[in-house]
């Protein structure tokens, strides 16, 4: 928790130097329900996101590395620079991905789950999203999909209380998020996102659910943003300083931290230890960040398919192309 | 020993039977491979191309769908990023636009947005095509809209041995593809080579006629259409007209297009789907720069007129490119009839 809280303020700094590009979704405040929904997540479960990433991805086991690399555009990012904040992926840690439309992950993860079921493996899918997806269309397709198939497959809701700045309440026929699991005879259930240990023990217990017996189920975390929608939103036209002040008394860090000190599981010099040693991280992965190259123009195709017949495939279309394809695109593809 | 190879013998069925037995072939090949879709099970698929599928490989291989194509494209998507090979039908391709935003915004982009660390082998097939009074809900051919998008590959056959061919090049193919069939296609019947490891390269155009006074670029039915043209001309005026049938269109043949205008100086576009922003207006644009030196005429374009299909008999054999309205443009390029183009 620590370290994304810390991260992501070294984020926000990096962005302001202009370090940092496009959309940024900083999400202090909701550590307690990144690292309680993750934590309990085996390396050979699936996890999938919405564009706010950068917590997930961490908890998930990505490298600090690659994650500061790609926001800052470069090689040694997890997406060697094509992706950016919205979306990081390592496939080799089980974190498939950021997405930037609002449910759109959805029916991808229920895909993965539908792999994992089709080769009977036993492993689950998270599948992570805001308040605001639960309003769209794809959010009941894919959780359709998931109860009558049986897929392995926990959805996670992140109430953070506003979609962008409407409010859940504002938005949403049935605000209470996780009762909308009955619409498919699903298990549903509501958490305190501040509570990092209470989240914990949830998805550990639902993602075995899914693993074992595979069933699917809905979780809603209560938790809140102390930043704007994104870097370039104050997050103050549509809440009360009351309110956010409110919340900041419930800081998931700080409350864990209370607790271990209380009930003797660490000591304050511990804690302390850990906090230098994150910091030290932090550091390290801005001057990663730094050494590694930018992506060369001439691997602006790279990428864009992946079957070794490609470039073939496409080197019958260069007559009368337009200005630039046949360099940068066509001949792009071969590299 | 012989001393040249005997010719491979072939078998005559129609392009529905000729998907059928790819999906067959690549269903017993690969384990990974499965197909999705709604009523693609008992019922035997809406327009039966996978009739007996699900009987000889089960419900697991042959998954049934209710309707719900954003849900299972995208479930088609994931699945396909872990390494399976999901063959997923839309019943038509007028119902992929509730699925667009899974297959522009995530199948397209996925390998390219994540630096190449996850790929995405999913194939989409469905019929486009009008001209029964499906009307305007029920009759379009947009595959446009898909050959629009990087990271997208896009075919469309128009003969069984292609149906057949790049169905099963598509399924192998490690990128996601939008297999385009053809409602009136479905019928056609031709020879199709009994051989179950020949695939059609994706990107490669086929010149079905070769002549020298004008080239007709077409794909898909417009292709099937556009060689009995093509044979019209022939008869009625003497003309040799060349038909190029594109079979992709991303990636796109141009050379094999412009070689051809380049012996006959002369081309006619045609395209079921609207000409506006449409195939015909890219492959007219690349021509006339690959080609500007050999045109005796403008590259003329003929498509769908630009109105949502109508139902009453009359008014859709008045929308729909027929072959009375590829010939009418055909012998307008060819100085040969009315100019049918000039404003």
């Amino acid at each position: 928790m620590v370290l994304i809280r810390l991260f992501e303020e070294e984020v926000e700094r990096q962005y302001k130097r202009a370090r940092i590009g496009g959309y940024c979704h900083l999400a202090s405040g909701q550590e307690g329900a990144t690292v309680g929904a993750v934590h309990s997540m085996r390396d050979e479960d699936l996890l999938f996101s919405s564009y706010r990433t950068h917590g997930l991805a961490l908890a998930k086991g990505v490298d600090p590395d690659e994650v500061m690399g790609e926001l800052f555009g470069r090689e040694g990012g997890s997406a060697h620079g094509r992706g950016g904040s919205m979306h990081l992926l390592d496939y080799s840690k089980g974190y498939l991905g950021g997405w930037g439309i609002v449910a759109g992950q959805l029916p991808l993860a229920a895909g993965a789950a539908l792999e994992i079921s089709y080769k009977d493996k036993r492993a689950a899918v998270m599948c992570e999203m805001g308040d605001a997806a639960t309003n769209m269309g794809a959010w009941h397709e894919a959780l359709n999909l998931a109860a009558i198939w049986d897929l392995p497959l926990v959805t996670v809701v992140f109430n953070n209380k506003y979609g962008m700045g409407t409010s859940v309440e504002k938005a949403s026929g049935e605000p209470d998020l996780y009762k909308r699991a009955a619409a498919f005879r699903m298990h549903g259930e509501r958490v305190d996102g501040q509570d990092v240990e209470a989240v914990l023990e949830a998805s550990e217990r639902l993602l075995e659910m899914a693993r074992e017996e595979r069933k699917p189920s809905v979780l809603e975390i209560i938790t809140y943003r102390y930043r704007g929608h994104s870097v370039a939103d104050a997050g103050t036209a549509y809440r009360t300083q009351e309110e956010m002040e409110e919340w900041k008394k419930r800081d998931p860090i700080v409350l864990f931290r209370e607790r271990l000190v209380e009930e003797g599981r660490a000591t304050a010099a511990d804690l302390d230890a850990i906090d230098k040693r994150v910091e030290e991280r932090v550091v390290q992965s801005v001057e990663a960040a730094e050494a590694s190259p930018e992506p060369p123009v001439s691997s602006l195709a790279q990428h864009l398919y992946g079957d070794p017949e490609s470039a073939e495939q496409f080197s019958r279309m260069g007559p009368g192309s337009p200005f630039g394809e046949r360099e940068l695109v066509l001949e792009g593809l071969g590299r | 020993m012989s001393a040249t190879a005997p010719a491979p013998s072939t078998t005559t069925m129609t392009y529905r039977e000729a998907v059928r037995l790819a999906l067959r072939e690549e269903l017993l090949r690969d384990e990974d491979v499965f197909l999705m879709g709604e009523e693609i099970g008992v019922f035997e698929g809406s327009y039966k191309v996978t009739a007996g599928l699900f009987r000889e490989f089960g419900p697991i291989r042959v998954r049934e769908t209710p309707i719900s194509e954003e849900g299972f494209v995208g479930a088609g998507i994931g699945a396909a990023m872990m390494g399976l090979r999901p063959v997923v039908e839309i019943m038509t391709l007028n119902f992929i636009l509730v699925a667009m935003d899974q297959v522009v915004n995530h199948a397209a982009k996925i390998r390219y947005m994540f630096g190449g660390e996850v790929g995405c082998p999913l194939v989409i097939r469905t019929p486009n095509g009008g001209g029964s009074q499906l009307t305007a809900q029920h009759s379009q051919s947009f595959e446009v809209f898909f050959a629009h998008t990087p990271g997208m590959k896009v075919v469309a056959p128009s003969t069984p041995a292609d149906a057949h061919g790049l169905m099963k090049a598509a399924i192998r193919d490690d990128d996601p593809i939008l297999v385009v069939e053809n409602l009136q296609s479905y019928k056609v019947r031709g020879e199709v080579p009994d051989d179950p490891d020949r695939v059609v390269e994706i990107g490669r155009a086929a010149v079905t006629r070769e002549g020298s006074d004008i080239t007709l670029v077409a794909h898909s039915f417009a292709a099937t259409r556009a060689l009995r043209v093509a044979e019209r001309l022939k008869r009625d005026h003497g003309v040799d007209a060349e038909v190029v049938d594109l079979r992709s269109l991303r990636p796109l043949d141009t050379e094999t297009v412009a070689k051809s205008i380049q012996k006959t100086n002369r081309a006619l576009c045609v395209d079921e789907g609207w000409a506006t922003y449409g195939v015909s207006a890219e492959i007219a644009s690349r021509i006339q720069r690959a080609c500007f030196d050999d045109l005796d005429a403008p590259i003329e374009r003929v498509g769908l007129a630009e109105v949502p299909m109508p139902y009453a008999k009359q008014l859709e054999r008045a929308a729909i490119v027929n072959d009375d309205k590829i010939m009418a443009a055909a012998l307008s390029v060819l100085d040969l009839g009315p100019d049918v183009f000039s404003y």
